[in-house]
């Protein structure tokens, strides 16, 4: 009898905890660390970085108690379906594959792609033929896989890498010709060492960054939305975009 | 029935054909890798079994320290070691072996047949060890050389011995194998992650791939069973 009352009241917790609109006080919020300049721990082990920074600024704006919660990439979307958090401010672009999973808030900020490769490597990245037979590195996942994969298959050479130091790795032992990346991480991790550069035009991808949430929190999404909607016109956006970029990111 | 499969493959967004010839691909590249690593580590093991069992520790020594340190490190840290290690090796762009090491596959072939060959050679050396004494007097007693009696009396006797043990091995070496994605190689479960990142589905995709994997372990293990059968014919009971 007793262990029927329990059962009993916990669906009825269930079923009234779905049904209130809930006003969000305390989001967890999960980051891929590292992954510079978005999200990455300085020197002293402090999180940082420009992700980082706007969702303080939207917790604040929000009037929220946010958790930060490191997690591996792979594990992103499993690990908000699972309610280990409740939303995902990694640089995560919006796609449509994506979205029939998770339900996204407006893009708050777009990079481009850009290709890169050794001093040495001469050639037309928009010239298919010059292309063709070339080692490809990309980061398995991203858009930039799918941009590549989309208009490229069947010409070069596709190697898909879990993370972007095996890629870089790659790159150096010349493995792969060039290597087509979010500019900023490759600016970061690329351009610092000697002997490389960018090669040809960056390329605008997708429809940018924004917060993945579960799909049934729509509460969540429209307090998000409203939140960076604000940042984006008071100006605080404006002065974390300026600490991290010397470029525009602004979506 | 193929009226069938087509109509499911058209209602399913993640196992379409593209999705299937993929795993299809993965699928003939773990089969190459872990078949020529098996086929290589024991042609390797053999010899190296039979060195590992004379008294001379000159020759037995060094094939205790190879064995030791392939079965002392995890698989993962040797793919790494020698997929990234050969390529910091100054000026090995400019050989003939950057042709063979370039790719991600021969890396993991030697990898994988080094360390298939020094688990094979123990398990060969616990069979050869364990000849028993009389078979070899009586060998010896019939004026055998020692190269005869190891092809006539030691070598198949320890076959018998060890082929148990040995299905086990293959059935590791073939789930090792699902390493090889990390270097690039897109085998079963390299193509399971890319399913994976295209789609977000993690549960379809890896449950499809473990799926293949059993289907390829049941016929290791009916394979095995058969060969057994065949090499212990001359133990079971008459009639039986």
């Amino acid at each position: 009898m007793k262990k029927l009352i329990v059962a009993a009241s916990c669906a009825l917790a269930l079923v009234t905890g779905s049904l209130q609109a809930k006003e969000w006080t305390e989001i967890r919020i999960a980051f891929d660390v590292p992954y510079e300049p978005f999200e990455y721990r300085t020197p002293e082990g402090e999180l940082t970085g420009f992700e980082v920074e706007l969702a303080t600024a939207m917790c604040e704006e929000m009037g929220a108690k946010c958790e930060f919660v490191e997690q591996a990439w792979d594990g992103m979307i499993p690990g908000l379906l699972a309610r280990k958090f409740d939303a995902i401010m990694s640089s995560m672009s919006i796609t449509p594959e994506r979205a029939e999973r998770v339900l996204f808030s407006e893009a708050y900020y777009n990079t481009p792609g850009a290709w890169f490769g050794r001093e040495s490597v001469d050639v037309d990245v928009t010239d298919m033929d010059a292309m063709k037979g070339l080692e490809v590195g990309v980061q398995r996942g991203t858009t930039m896989d799918t941009y590549v994969t989309e208009n490229m298959s069947g010409i070069v050479n596709i190697k898909r890498y879990t993370t972007a130091d095996d890629m870089v790795l790659d790159l150096e032992g010349e493995r792969l010709n060039l290597v087509f990346v979010d500019y900023p991480v490759g600016e970061q991790t690329i351009l610092t060492r000697d002997g490389f550069k960018q090669v040809g035009e960056p390329v605008k991808l997708g429809e940018g960054v924004g917060v993945a949430m579960r799909q049934r929190d729509t509460d969540l999404a429209e307090q998000i939305n409203a939140a960076l909607d604000t940042l984006k016109n008071d100006g605080t956006y404006d002065t974390i975009m300026k600490k991290y970029f010397e470029y525009d990111i602004k979506m | 029935m193929p009226e069938m499969i087509a109509e499911w493959l058209n209602q399913n967004e993640i196992f379409t054909a593209t999705t299937l010839l993929h795993y299809w691909g993965g699928l003939v590249t773990t089969v190459q890798l872990v078949f020529l690593s098996l086929l290589l580590g024991l042609i390797l093991a053999v010899p190296l079994a039979i060195l590992r069992t004379v008294k001379n520790p000159f020759v037995s020594g060094p094939i205790w320290f190879y064995t030791y340190l392939f079965r002392g490190t995890p698989l993962l840290i040797q793919l790494y070691v020698i997929y990234y290690g050969i390529a910091q090796i100054e000026g090995i762009q400019d050989t003939f072996w950057w042709e063979i090491f370039r790719a991600a596959f021969y890396p993991a072939l030697l990898a994988f047949t080094l360390n298939t060959a020094a688990y094979t050679t123990e398990i060969l050396r616990g069979a050869i060890v364990a000849t028993p004494q009389g078979e070899i007097e009586a060998a010896k007693a019939y004026g055998m050389s020692w190269l005869m009696r190891i092809r006539r009396i030691v070598l198949p006797s320890a076959a018998r011995r060890a082929v148990q043990a040995y299905a086990n091995e293959v059935i590791f070496m073939l789930h090792a194998s699902a390493i090889a994605s990390v270097v690039t190689i897109v085998d079963l479960t390299g193509a399971a992650r890319d399913i994976y990142s295209r789609f977000y589905a993690p549960f379809d995709a890896f449950i499809a791939v473990a799926l293949i994997y059993m289907v390829l372990t049941f016929a290791l293990v009916y394979g095995f069973k058969r060969l057994e059968h065949r090499l212990l014919r001359h133990l079971r009971p008459v009639g039986g």
